[in-house]
């Protein structure tokens, strides 16, 4: 399954991720094949069966509360489409 | 006939929101520094806490203590089993679009705490949960040159751990509210897990207000308050929003279920009664926000066993309750001092470093001393640092100095007037009580010879008072002991000292 290369574009801008044309065929494979593959998942038999958010069943994994380097500010502010005096810039946003 | 007040025909319901910065070196899901108080924006910033794709939050194991720590001291029930889930909202204070949080399976619930209002019982407030989230960036809000409004993000703050502990709908009134804050507060940093401080912004407090009319059991509608940046605030925010809704309410209208701000400073709509100030509405609240919940996939849940929980139970410090129970107890001290030695751990610490100095080993002797350790802490020493904007812990003067010169006025080494002296010496200069003595000269005059010589020259050069106290005026005698008193410089007994002198003048 392949997805059209519409939807790619239109996940790429709402992720900003900006592709080439390569990518986006790359991409419309890719993601086609994964929502393929829950195709595949609905033909199991989950009768019985908790439901889970989790598929490693991992517990209480934790971080000492140990502080580490941030990032440059340039390279924050480089990644923003918009800055001013250090600060991120977006349009106003009413709550 | 009496006439009906509001406060007979409503009963104020209140509960509490309160959001609590926890004091970890990192932040909740990601190495950044959580100490982002004096740095530039935009500093305290990696890849997870920007939001950037791919990336894997790791919980903080400090905040989680914390967070069991804090259910335990409010008598919270600490679940077997939490989760974290999405609170999905359209707002770009977390760049992620949604916040980290608890949502139906918190890692603490159903708890309760006491508060006590002066002059009526103490009640119990019940605490529906406290669960751990993520703080959000701090937002400005500007406008261009062009008119254009446009908002600035500093990221800073986004991520620090932030525990939100929320209460019943048990709270009565503006006293009762204001109570629970400090309680809370008092244990919260009693434990070390957050400063608590309103002013700074790591306290933040939105209240939930409904009124009833007295004996329904049906709540009204609730209106939120958010914006209050201090006790007082809340207080006064309080106080306004049950007079505005006495007042709808009695003119026959509908309270609209909406979320208002409170505004410092507006104008006094009810009169010089009430502070400065007016709660605004802000937006209404269409039932419960559609935050679209769902479980963090990324993170993986939580299993908190009994012994994990009993090991943080048991190396919970001593808690203000118990610490007040006991100096009552303990050293007979009342209700009312017993209160004001526990309101911070620093001063509870002082005060038990003191009594551990003393040397009487009687009962009497020990319960003496506690109960003037406890007077001179309520009061010169208080006093003291309250003039010199002190803290305790910046104080010079240490538990054993004031035991010390606490010492000097039982051994008859200086008088309670000369104590006064030292202790501001010692509060001074941190120097040792009895070396001040010497140095100030303030030993206590022993002998009454030298009182004698002392009452001696009062009574020649004040001839109209002597004659007054002879001719029956008892009056006067105080008048003689006080001038005596100055010339000993507070040096001597007054009992004495007021003895040889009525002694002399009947003579």
């Amino acid at each position: 399954m392949k997805l059209e290369r519409e939807a790619v574009t239109h996940i790429a801008r709402l992720a900003r991720v900006h592709l080439t044309d390569d990518e986006i065929d790359t991409y419309a494979g890719q993601l086609g094949d994964i929502i393929g593959h829950f195709d595949v998942l609905d033909g199991v038999n989950t009768d019985g069966i908790e439901p889970t958010t989790q598929a490693l069943m991992l517990r209480n994994v934790m971080a000492d509360d140990v502080a580490g380097p941030s990032l440059p500010r340039d390279v924050v502010l480089d990644l923003a489409p918009t800055t001013e005096d250090g600060y991120l810039r977006v349009r106003a946003v009413l709550e | 006939m009496t006439t009906t007040t509001p406060a007979t025909r409503y009963e104020t319901v209140i509960g509490l929101e309160t959001h609590v910065q926890l004091l970890t070196e990192r932040k909740m899901f990601c190495d950044c520094s959580a100490a982002y108080a004096d740095a530039p924006p935009n500093t305290h910033v990696c890849p997870v806490c920007m939001a950037l794709p791919g990336v894997l939050p790791v919980m903080n194991r400090k905040a989680v203590e914390f967070t069991i720590m804090t259910g335990l001291a409010l008598n919270c029930e600490i679940p077997p089993f939490a989760k974290f889930d999405r609170k999905n909202y359209p707002y770009p204070d977390l760049l992620k679009g949604y916040q980290i949080s608890q949502f139906d399976m918190p890692s603490t619930q159903n708890g309760w705490v006491e508060v006590q209002v002066e002059g009526e019982e103490p009640r119990r407030v019940g605490i529906t949960r406290a669960h751990l989230e993520e703080d959000t960036a701090r937002l400005t809000h500007k406008e261009g040159a062009d008119g254009e409004s446009y908002s600035l993000i500093d990221m800073n703050r986004s991520g620090v751990p932030l525990m939100e502990v929320v209460t019943d709908p048990d709270m009565r009134s503006a006293e009762e509210a204001r109570e629970y804050l400090l309680k809370l507060r008092q244990i919260l940093r009693y434990m070390g897990v957050s400063n608590a401080n309103m002013e700074e912004g790591n306290f933040r407090c939105d209240a939930n207000i409904s009124l009833r009319p007295v004996g329904s059991a049906e709540y009204g509608a609730k209106v939120e308050i958010k914006n209050m940046n201090s006790f007082s605030a809340v207080y006064n925010a309080i106080q306004y929003e049950v007079r505005r809704q006495t007042e709808e309410l009695d003119a026959g209208r509908v309270i609209a279920q909406e979320t208002r701000g409170w505004v410092e400073d507006v104008n006094e709509a009810f009169g010089s009664d009430f502070a400065k100030g007016s709660t605004v509405s802000q937006r209404s609240k269409e039932g419960a926000h559609d935050y679209r919940y769902f479980p963090e996939p990324d993170l993986p849940p939580l299993t908190v066993d009994l012994s994990y929980v009993e090991k943080i139970r048991a190396a919970l410090p001593e808690l203000p309750d118990a610490k007040r129970a006991r100096f009552q107890s303990e050293f007979g001290l009342s209700l009312y001092d017993a209160n004001l030695l526990v309101e911070t751990r620093a001063k509870a610490a002082f005060f038990e470093e003191a009594v551990a100095a003393i040397e009487d080993p009687t009962d009497a002797g020990r319960l003496r001393f506690a109960r003037l350790i406890a007077n001179w802490m309520i009061g010169d020493f208080t006093r003291l640092l309250n003039a010199n904007e002190t803290e305790l812990a910046d104080s010079r003067v240490t538990p054993k100095r004031l035991y010390a010169m606490i010492s000097l006025i039982e051994q008859g080494t200086i008088t309670g007037a000369s104590a006064k002296s030292v202790f501001e010496e010692v509060f001074r200069t941190g120097g040792d009580p009895a070396a001040i003595v010497k140095d100030l000269g303030l030993e206590q005059i022993g002998g009454s010879d030298e009182i004698s010589q002392i009452v001696d020259k009062v009574i020649e050069a004040n001839p109209k008072p002597v004659a007054d106290y002879r001719a029956g005026k008892q009056e006067a005698v105080k008048f003689l002991v006080g001038m005596s008193m100055r010339e000993t410089k507070g040096r001597a007994n007054p009992a004495t000292l007021t003895e040889i002198l009525k002694q002399k003048l009947e003579a």
